[in-house]
């Protein structure tokens, strides 16, 4: 082999470092946002807070569906887990949501992990295995609805306090403190996806993704570590779960183990750009939004939409079609389009 | 010397189809076995069943003395014992250089030293200009090297390699032959399918000849080519067809 050639050729082993370009990326975010809530009206800031909780939906999503490949169509359940587990705590023991947030990561990360093994067991692959998913979060919308000991439908409302508390994740509406409780939340998931990608169990999950007998006769163990990503990304979904309850101060079990939260998940990663580290953060910027915005057109048609007045369901048209915009023109939603573009010079 | 591996009696059936029917033998450590035989024969059925692909229907399969009929291949790849894929399977998305390095991690390596024998082996298997590419646009040929690459990251005892060279023009066979060559003088233990019946010559010290999933001759090289019934199964067509594949 030539010496040129092999100068040629950016050495890789000095790309490794800790604040690698993710991580720069990262800070100069984080520190562009921070400000944010002192700029926004209060409702323009719910819209923000509604964006930090898609994020950290969407990452989770990404973590098991987008790296790890396995396709989960039941990502309520672990929302839905870390919403009502420190509800539960907090409600009943007065536990701070801090403890139940961890709690509620260890019950969606072990919940994970059964039903996980249950499907491998019994060898299912893509679209069966996204059945099993959401048919085992239903099971769970169904098994709390119908359960007193858990409120059943009617769910939980989050006692309320006098003034701030970090401890109690609880703050006057319109405080700037939400904002940026959610932001330090979706720091951590975001690094810990930054960590993730490029850990060894990342670079195992996405070689799984790609060949999964490949990766066994490589010496992978494959199972394993199928269940330890998808007991990362159960984590993370219910982070997302306990931070939407200390927000909106509600939750049951329809909001939590529903299967729009499913769809979701799934929509956000997707128009952002599914496996990569910042698509779902790109998808809830665009997704989150949606919502006021087609709430305001409907209260408030523009002239050659009066027919719109009073509808409903706006949203989810608006969903559709941006989903098929972003599957035609942009499969690799995004952010991964953008990378695609940028990387192939 | 004891064998590093040892094969008995080994079967395979799929339903009613037997695809491997008893058959046995014994690599010596450092040797190199060719196994050659017609499509369909149940080359890489044997192969899939000693790298603990799927369990053989009867039989064992010994490594290192050790009886290793059930392991997994994921054991037995981290054990040394590695086999590559017929059609090559690369990690599509991943470069090159990643593809290595985490068949390097896999064996037990930490990030950084993953890294850096993936780069190593890059080099030696003449695919480091590539290293930074994305591995599902690599020709061929490069395929084939790399499959190579990602089992040598697993510092194998016994590489399991199955049809190396289909695929390649004549050309860019003989560099992999001489890798081949030097794998083995780092004694490793070869066993390898493979239909170029020019690399068969020139690599083995014995061939196995598979016919119908059964053993059909098993000797020398010289042997073997001169046997009637291989000729008559195998060679014929093959030796005027070299390229055939
Ligand atoms: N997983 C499987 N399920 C069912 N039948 C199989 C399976 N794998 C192989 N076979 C059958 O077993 C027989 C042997 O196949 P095998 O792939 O081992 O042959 P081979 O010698 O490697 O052939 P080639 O030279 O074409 O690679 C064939 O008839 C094949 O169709
Ligand atoms: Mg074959």
């Amino acid at each position: 082999m030539s010496e040129t050639l092999i100068q040629t050729v950016p050495s890789p082993l000095h790309k490794k470092k800790f604040f690698d370009g993710n991580m720069v990326a990262l800070v100069i975010i984080v520190a562009a946002v921070v400000p944010l809530p002192l700029l926004l009206e209060s409702g323009q800031e719910s819209v923000a807070i509604r964006i930090l909780i898609f994020a950290m939906l969407g990452l989770s999503w990404n973590i098991m569906s987008g790296f790890g490949g396995m396709f989960s169509f039941g990502h309520a359940a672990y929302f839905g887990l870390g919403a009502y587990s420190s509800s539960i705590l907090l409600v009943n023991f007065g536990i701070s949501p801090w403890i139940g947030m961890v709690v509620g990561m260890a019950v969606a990360a072990i919940y994970g992990v059964i039903v996980g093994w249950l499907c491998f067991r019994y060898k299912l692959k893509g679209t069966y295995f996204a059945l099993a998913t959401f048919a085992f979060a239903e099971m769970l919308r169904i098994i709390v609805q119908s359960s007193q000991a858990v409120n059943a439908a009617v769910g939980y409302n989050v006692p309320l306090i006098k003034g701030s508390s970090w401890w109690l994740m609880q703050f006057p509406a319109g405080s700037p403190n939400y904002f940026w409780l959610g932001l330090i939340l979706l720091t951590g998931c975001l690094l810990a996806t930054i960590m993730f990608a490029r850990s060894k169990t990342g670079q195992f999950a996405v070689a799984i993704r790609e060949d999964e007998e490949a990766a066994s006769s490589i010496g992978i163990p494959v199972l394993r570590y199928k269940l330890k990503v998808i007991a990362i990304s159960a984590s993370i979904g219910a982070v997302a779960g306990v931070f939407y309850t200390q927000f909106y101060l509600f939750i049951d079990p329809e909001l939590a183990f529903g299967a729009y939260r499913s769809i979701e998940a799934i929509l956000i990663p997707v128009v952002g750009g599914v496996g990569t580290i910042w698509g779902p953060l790109v998808g809830s910027v665009l997704l989150a939004p949606l919502n006021d915005i087609t709430a305001a057109i409907l209260r408030n048609p523009p002239p050659f939409l009066d027919f719109l007045q009073g509808q409903s369901g706006l949203d989810v048209m608006l969903y559709a079609v941006l989903i098929i915009l972003v599957i035609l023109f942009l499969p690799k939603g995004i952010f991964g389009s953008i990378k695609d573009k940028v990387t192939r010079k | 010397m004891s064998p590093i591996v040892s094969v008995e009696h080994l079967g395979k059936s799929f339903g009613g189809l037997r695809a491997v029917h008893n058959v046995s033998f014994n690599v010596e450590p450092g040797e190199v076995l060719g196994i050659i035989g017609p499509n369909g024969a149940g080359k890489t059925t044997l192969f899939n069943c000693m790298a603990g692909m799927f369990p053989p229907s009867t039989g064992t399969v010994h490594y290192q003395s050790e009886n290793v009929t059930s392991w997994s291949d994921a054991k037995l790849a981290r054990a040394g014992m590695v086999r590559t894929f017929q059609l090559m399977r690369p990690f599509g998305s991943m470069t090159v250089l990643e593809n290595v390095a985490v068949a390097a991690a896999a064996r037990g390596a930490k990030e950084r030293d993953a890294m850096a024998q993936a780069w190593e082996i890059l080099q030696r298997v003449g695919l480091d200009h590539y290293a930074t590419r994305t591995s599902k646009d690599l020709p061929t040929a490069g395929l084939k090297r790399l499959e190579l690459a990602r089992a040598m990251a697993l510092h194998p005892k016994v590489l399991l390699l199955d049809e190396v060279l289909a695929g390649l023009v004549p050309t860019e066979r003989q560099p992999v032959i001489d890798l081949l060559l030097s794998i083995r003088d780092n004694g490793v233990t070869l066993l390898f399918v493979e239909h170029v019946m020019q690399a068969v010559m020139a690599l083995s010290d014995r061939v196995l000849v598979l016919n119908h999933g059964e053993t059909l001759a098993y000797g020398t090289p010289s042997e073997v080519v001169a046997n009637p019934e291989v000729i008559e199964a195998y060679l014929g067509d093959e030796v005027t067809n070299v390229d055939s594949k």
